[in-house]
């Protein structure tokens, strides 16, 4: 059982509640909010003001792994025992681009599944708190602070109009 | 917090109520469900019954006949292939395009692609003969250090098929994840536990959202040409050898689009029963179903131009190999496959110009099973009558099918339909957060979106 993080939960049904609330926390200064929703929701997103996922890295070297393995395999398996077949060349790029091609897209999917998980497990979200409404209906936002902050986040979040606000930790 | 609904793509219902109908879905099958599943097992039982008798006989028990030694597994191989494209095609080549009427079906289309490449793989190992050592088609040496030959399309076929069927899986793994989270919320008991541990620690959290929407696009972005390239290297099988009525240019996008065809084909033929028995008739309408049907049209007119085009080709060559095939193909022995493939294709898809039509989902069924049948017969054209006349007379001869070949075309409609219920019945068949992102969510202030 991971230990609990200390700090605020508040659920909203409102979205524009759930960004004031982001923008105001960002203001003073909390910088390592969770929020959780159902589904991707740009105006979190701008509040959020997160810089691009990094994916898009991983997408690229495993394509390009793929490319040069799927021609370096069929280049070398093809020079390995040269055999000619039909007066066509040993090593003859046309035929070799299906492989280089279907590799390139192989290995960039596998890479860009790669991706998404290990740059999401590098944020660790054990202990914060969570509730099975935010996969519903409801935007969650916690705040990890400590037990001293508590009151001052908790007073706050309940002026931006949420459903409910909890503490947690001990 | 009822939504805006002028949108038709939109449905008119709030976040948890989409929650609820979907995951409602997942509870106590109707009987239709169970009668229909146990139609498909004994249908598979039928094929892998086939199958063993083949594995004890050999494939004489098919009706391979010299010269055809491609027919019913290749042509069910093609088919099936076939099936998957609509399912890439709805669920990558629209979600580019930011198509909204795709998000209510692409699941099931995805779903669809999957097992639809997964009944594929089987047929060239059924068709191989010496099944038990099929493993020689991956690229490793023989024992004497001969490499498999590149530049032959039956390897390039290995690896697009194999290729399409991990990517496909994937992109379909990877669209269930939020959607396994959010049925794990609503379930008790074991169900809550194993459907937490499939969602691998997903809780919407924004760190998870920001990797999981740009690796989403990006897996789109690379199977959409994925799905291009593979009915494109199917078809090279054919196309690059000389046999007449296969040694033609066009074999590429004529195969891609006859793919895309008989994909929505079959993605009609499941998915209109399949709304009714989930009841998700409000989140599946028919403003979906005119759209899935224009999509049709427009494939079925390319068919409609190919199938002309290669007539015209023929004829303009001057080549009397080729004049003999499609002559054949149109007046020979098997005039009537010939003739099936271009009223089911190229004639039953021109009725969907009419509105009215496109919105019968009755009139959209029969037309899905007519595409079935005329796409099928499509590939067993192409396959049997080319290789049942080439260059040499005296080397002629017919295909003719027997219970071996039905027994595994059976069969394989029963592993296909098995796999595709029982996914039906455990995961959701639309996608709860697609379609929630739709949705706006409720603001205090007021305001669109």
């Amino acid at each position: 059982m991971a230990k609990t993080v200390s700090g605020v939960l508040a659920s909203f049904k409102y979205e524009d509640s759930a960004v004031d609330a982001i923008k105001g926390l960002k203001a003073k200064g909390f910088k390592d909010l969770t929020v959780y929703s159902a589904a991707p929701n740009h105006h979190i997103d701008e509040a959020l003001d997160q810089p691009v996922s990094w994916v898009r890295a991983f997408t690229l070297i495993g394509a390009m792994t793929g490319c040069a393995a799927g021609f370096g395999m069929s280049i070398w398996m093809a020079a390995d025992w040269p055999l000619l077949v039909g007066g066509k060349p040993i090593v003859a790029i046309p035929p070799f681009v299906v492989l280089g091609f279907e590799l390139t897209i192989l290995y960039g999917a596998l890479s860009t599944v790669a991706g998404i998980l290990i740059l999401s497990a590098m944020k660790s979200l054990k202990g914060r708190a969570y509730k099975p409404e935010f996969s519903d209906d409801t935007i969650g936002l916690f705040v990890p602070c400590s037990p001293e902050q508590r009151g001052a986040v908790r007073t706050f979040l309940e002026g931006t109009g949420p459903e409910e606000v909890t503490e947690h930790g001990a | 917090m009822t939504a805006t609904t002028h949108d038709p793509s939109r449905p008119a219902m709030t976040h948890a109520e989409v929650t609820r109908d979907i995951v409602n879905t997942l509870r106590t099958p109707s009987r239709g469900y169970y009668m229909a599943l146990f139609a498909a097992i004994g249908m598979f039982l039928i094929g892998a019954a086939t199958f063993v008798a083949l594995l004890k006989e050999g494939l004489g028990l098919a009706g391979y006949n010299p010269p055809v030694f491609w027919s019913v597994y290749i042509t069910t191989f093609v088919f099936w292939v076939g099936i998957g494209h609509a399912g890439t095609l709805i669920s990558a080549i629209l979600f580019l395009f930011r198509s909204p009427w795709r998000t209510a079906v692409y699941r099931s289309t995805e779903a669809m692609t999957v097992f639809a490449v997964m009944t594929a793989g089987l047929f060239p190992i059924i068709h191989i003969g010496r099944q038990w050592i099929f493993y020689w088609l991956l690229p490793y040496p023989n024992q004497r250090w001969l490499w498999p030959n590149f530049k032959s399309p039956l390897i390039w076929d290995v690896f697009a098929i194999s290729t399409y069927l991990t990517v496909s899986t994937t992109f379909l793994v990877v669209g269930l994840v939020p959607d396994i989270a959010a049925v794990r919320d609503k379930m008790t008991g074991w169900r809550k536990k194993l459907y937490g541990a499939l969602s691998i620690g997903w809780t919407g959290a924004d760190s998870q959202w920001r990797h999981y929407s740009r690796g989403y696009l990006y897996l789109a972005a690379l199977a959409t040409p994925l799905v291009l390239s593979v009915h494109s290297v199917v078809s090279w099988d054919f196309a690059m050898s000389v046999i007449p009525g296969w040694h033609g240019t066009i074999f590429a996008p004529y195969f891609v689009a006859g793919a895309i065809y008989s994909g929505i084909g079959m993605v009609l033929t499941l998915v209109i029963p399949l709304r009714r028995v989930l009841k998700i008739e409000h989140m599946i309408t028919e403003y979906h179903f005119d759209n899935l049907a224009k999509l049709t049209l427009l494939t079925g007119t390319i068919l409609f131009y190919a199938y002309g085009m290669e007539y015209f080709v023929a004829w303009y060559s001057g080549n009397t190999f080729e004049q003999e095939t499609f002559w054949r193909r149109a007046f020979g022995p098997q005039w009537w496959s010939g003739w099936t493939m271009i009223i089911c294709n190229a004639f039953v898809s021109q009725l969907l110009w009419f509105r009215k039509i496109r919105r019968n989902l009755t009139s959209l069924f029969v037309i899905s099973i007519f595409i079935n049948i005329g796409m099928w017969f499509e590939r067993y054209v192409i396959i049997t009558s080319s290789l049942s006349n080439d260059f040499l007379p005296f080397a002629w001869g017919q295909m003719n099918p027997t219970w071996a070949d039905w027994g595994i075309l059976v069969g394989s409609f029963g592993w296909f339909g098995m796999y595709f219920l029982l996914f039906a019945r455990t995961f959701p068949v639309v996608a709860i957060q697609e379609i929630k992102e739709m949705i706006p969510m409720p603001r205090r202030k007021g305001g669109a979106h």
